[in-house]
């Protein structure tokens, strides 16, 4: 069967080099990881030799003391802690701040709404380093934020205090540059929802408020749970908002990882937290996948 | 809607917007500033400009971020387009996993992971073949996804036509496909152009010591100080990615809107 052949001979021609490309350089640096998280570390930093013998005196073979020093040290599991609170408070202020703007696009007129979900996405055009700088400037101690704050806590006779280099400065930074990944997700499902939901729920008498809350909230739960993922994800892996816009305490697992790999240079004890951040991430996809799904399978019955 | 809850949706909406964008308007401003401080407006200058065009360090690095983002861009968009083809023509398993998780990870776990692999198994130098592998890694899923949106919003019965008209397999995709996709390849080299030029978590860790790109440069400048020339290399920048993310929606705009 020459037709049959020739359909797999083109199969393999076209998926063939990105799958080995993949395969080399993102499956097997991942596994690496994953290998790396069970050695020790080397005498000059990296690791200990992966194959052949290392030098005197070095530890080889694999080991479970990287996960064992994770739980032993508290401060390791605080880092953690702190930035699940990081990351579920940005990702709570960029619902509340996208919520309504995602409802007022998806209820403009049609030709108003591709400029104005446009006007959301341009921000992005921009680097991710020149927002945060954005953000240094405008929390800067000399700015007009921080001299009327101050201005105004003097009169109530308390003291000063500095926005930038804090944890709230951290939080602002994620909020700016994950707000447009909670719209677009809103956006896109409430502008699916059916007018004619609303106007039979006012004739059944339904207030404003119980139209919102009854009707547009339920339907916009799978929107919000990956609008969610979207933001909570990616802040919790961020190293570089805490390290320009926190002070010296905001350290979350992000910094935590950079360190080991440029700073202290504990590469074993680094894969092991990528590990660990990699497990929790996946968790968390998971679940909200699961539960746009599910929502979604409801929306449609 | 009432008028009142109305207003109230206008007021956030616009408080939202002013949030978005003043802060990077103060930038953009004060890269005009004529005060060496980002602080108060003093007049207009265009010295930060002069300073930024005589930064030899800023021009190298620039000059690297372009060379790393055309010959990125180039071999993911190859790469992602017979991926995104793949994808949507096979039934295939293994590697729409491969393309899709690294889009979906925190950019610092490919970082690190490709830091590991270039040092320890490889042997590599760090420098911009390890930066240039490393960003065609994370762009090539991106390419992949905006092309097979594009196929999936095809009529299928056009393939199916050009085989009974007696085409080849390469005639087909030479003369019916690829110019249909054409516009879907070119929004995803845009992207990948984009996406490699801005990046900075991947080329942190893949960099090593020698090399820096524009992101890296500016980072390591804002980590010491404050100084107008940030603003003016970024006013730059912000107008080169508006002016490419224009051209991407002149181009494509179906196959930019299925991305979001």
């Amino acid at each position: 069967m020459p037709k049959r052949s020739a359909e797999r001979t083109t199969r393999w021609l076209v998926s063939g080099p990105p799958t080995l490309f993949m395969l080399l350089f993102f499956l097997a640096p991942s596994l690496i990881m994953v290998l790396a998280s069970f050695r020790y570390p080397g005498t000059f930093g990296g690791l200990a030799p992966m194959f052949g013998a290392g030098r005197p005196g070095e530890d080889t073979g694999l080991t479970l003391e990287n996960y064992r020093f994770f739980l032993s040290d508290f401060i390791y599991v605080e880092i953690f802690i702190k930035s699940f609170a990081v990351a579920l408070l940005s990702t709570l202020i960029c619902l509340l701040m996208a919520y309504p703007l995602a409802l007022l696009i998806a209820r403009s007129p049609k030709g108003r709404r591709d400029l104005m979900v446009l006007l959301v996405i341009l921000p992005f055009a921009s680097n991710f380093l020149i927002r945060v700088y954005a953000l240094m400037i405008l929390l800067g101690p000399q700015q007009a934020l921080a001299t009327s704050l101050n201005g105004a806590l003097a009169l109530f006779g308390l003291g000063r205090v500095n926005l930038l280099f804090s944890s709230f400065a951290v939080v602002v930074g994620m909020v700016y540059v994950h707000l447009p990944f909670m719209v677009l997700p809103l956006y896109t499902n409430l502008e699916k929802h059916d007018p004619a939901l609303l106007d039979a729920a006012q004739d059944l008498g339904a207030n404003g408020w119980q139209r919102f809350w009854r009707v547009t909230f339920p339907l916009s739960l799978p929107g919000i749970f990956s609008g969610s993922a979207l933001v909570f994800i990616p802040v919790l892996g961020m190293f570089a908002i805490p390290d320009l816009l926190g002070g010296t305490r905001d350290i979350l697992i992000g910094n935590l990882i950079k360190d080991q790999f440029l700073g202290t240079r504990d590469w074993p004890f680094g894969s092991m937290l990528s590990i660990m951040l990699t497990v929790v991430v996946l968790g968390f996809a998971a679940i909200a996948a699961r539960l746009s799904r599910r929502d979604g399978a409801r929306e449609e019955a | 809607m009432s008028t009142r809850r109305s207003a109230l949706l206008w007021a956030t909406s616009i408080a939202v917007y002013a949030f978005l964008y003043i802060p990077l308007a103060v930038v953009v401003l004060y890269s005009f500033n004529d005060s060496r401080l980002n602080a108060e407006w003093v007049g207009f200058t265009l010295d930060w400009y002069r300073t930024l065009f005589h930064d030899e360090e800023m021009l190298q690095a620039g000059a690297n971020s372009l060379m790393i983002a055309f010959v990125a861009s180039a071999v993911s968009t190859l790469l992602g387009t017979m991926a995104g083809i793949a994808m949507h023509r096979f039934k295939l398993r293994v590697l729409p996993v491969l393309v899709v998780t690294p889009v979906a990870m925190p950019e610092i776990l490919l970082g690190v992971s490709l830091l590991i692999f270039f040092v320890q198994v490889l042997n590599l130098t760090l420098g911009l073949f390890s930066v240039l592998i490393a960003h065609i890694t994370f762009c090539v899923g991106f390419v992949a996804i905006v092309v097979r949106a594009r196929l999936a919003g095809m009529d299928e019965s056009i393939f199916e036509a050009a085989r009974d008209l007696g085409a080849t397999p390469w005639q087909t995709f030479r003369l019916v496909t690829f110019p249909l996709i054409l516009p879907g390849v070119i929004a995803g080299a845009l992207m990948a152009f984009t996406l490699s030029i801005d990046d900075f978590v991947i080329t942190f860790f893949t960099a090593g010591v020698g090399v820096h790109t524009l992101p890296l440069q500016i980072y390591s400048m804002i980590k010491i100080a404050v100084t107008p020339e940030v603003n003016a290399v970024s006013t730059l920048l912000m107008t080169l990615t508006l002016g490419l993310i224009i051209l991407a929606s002149r181009l494509a705009p179906d196959a930019l809107r299925s991305e979001s």
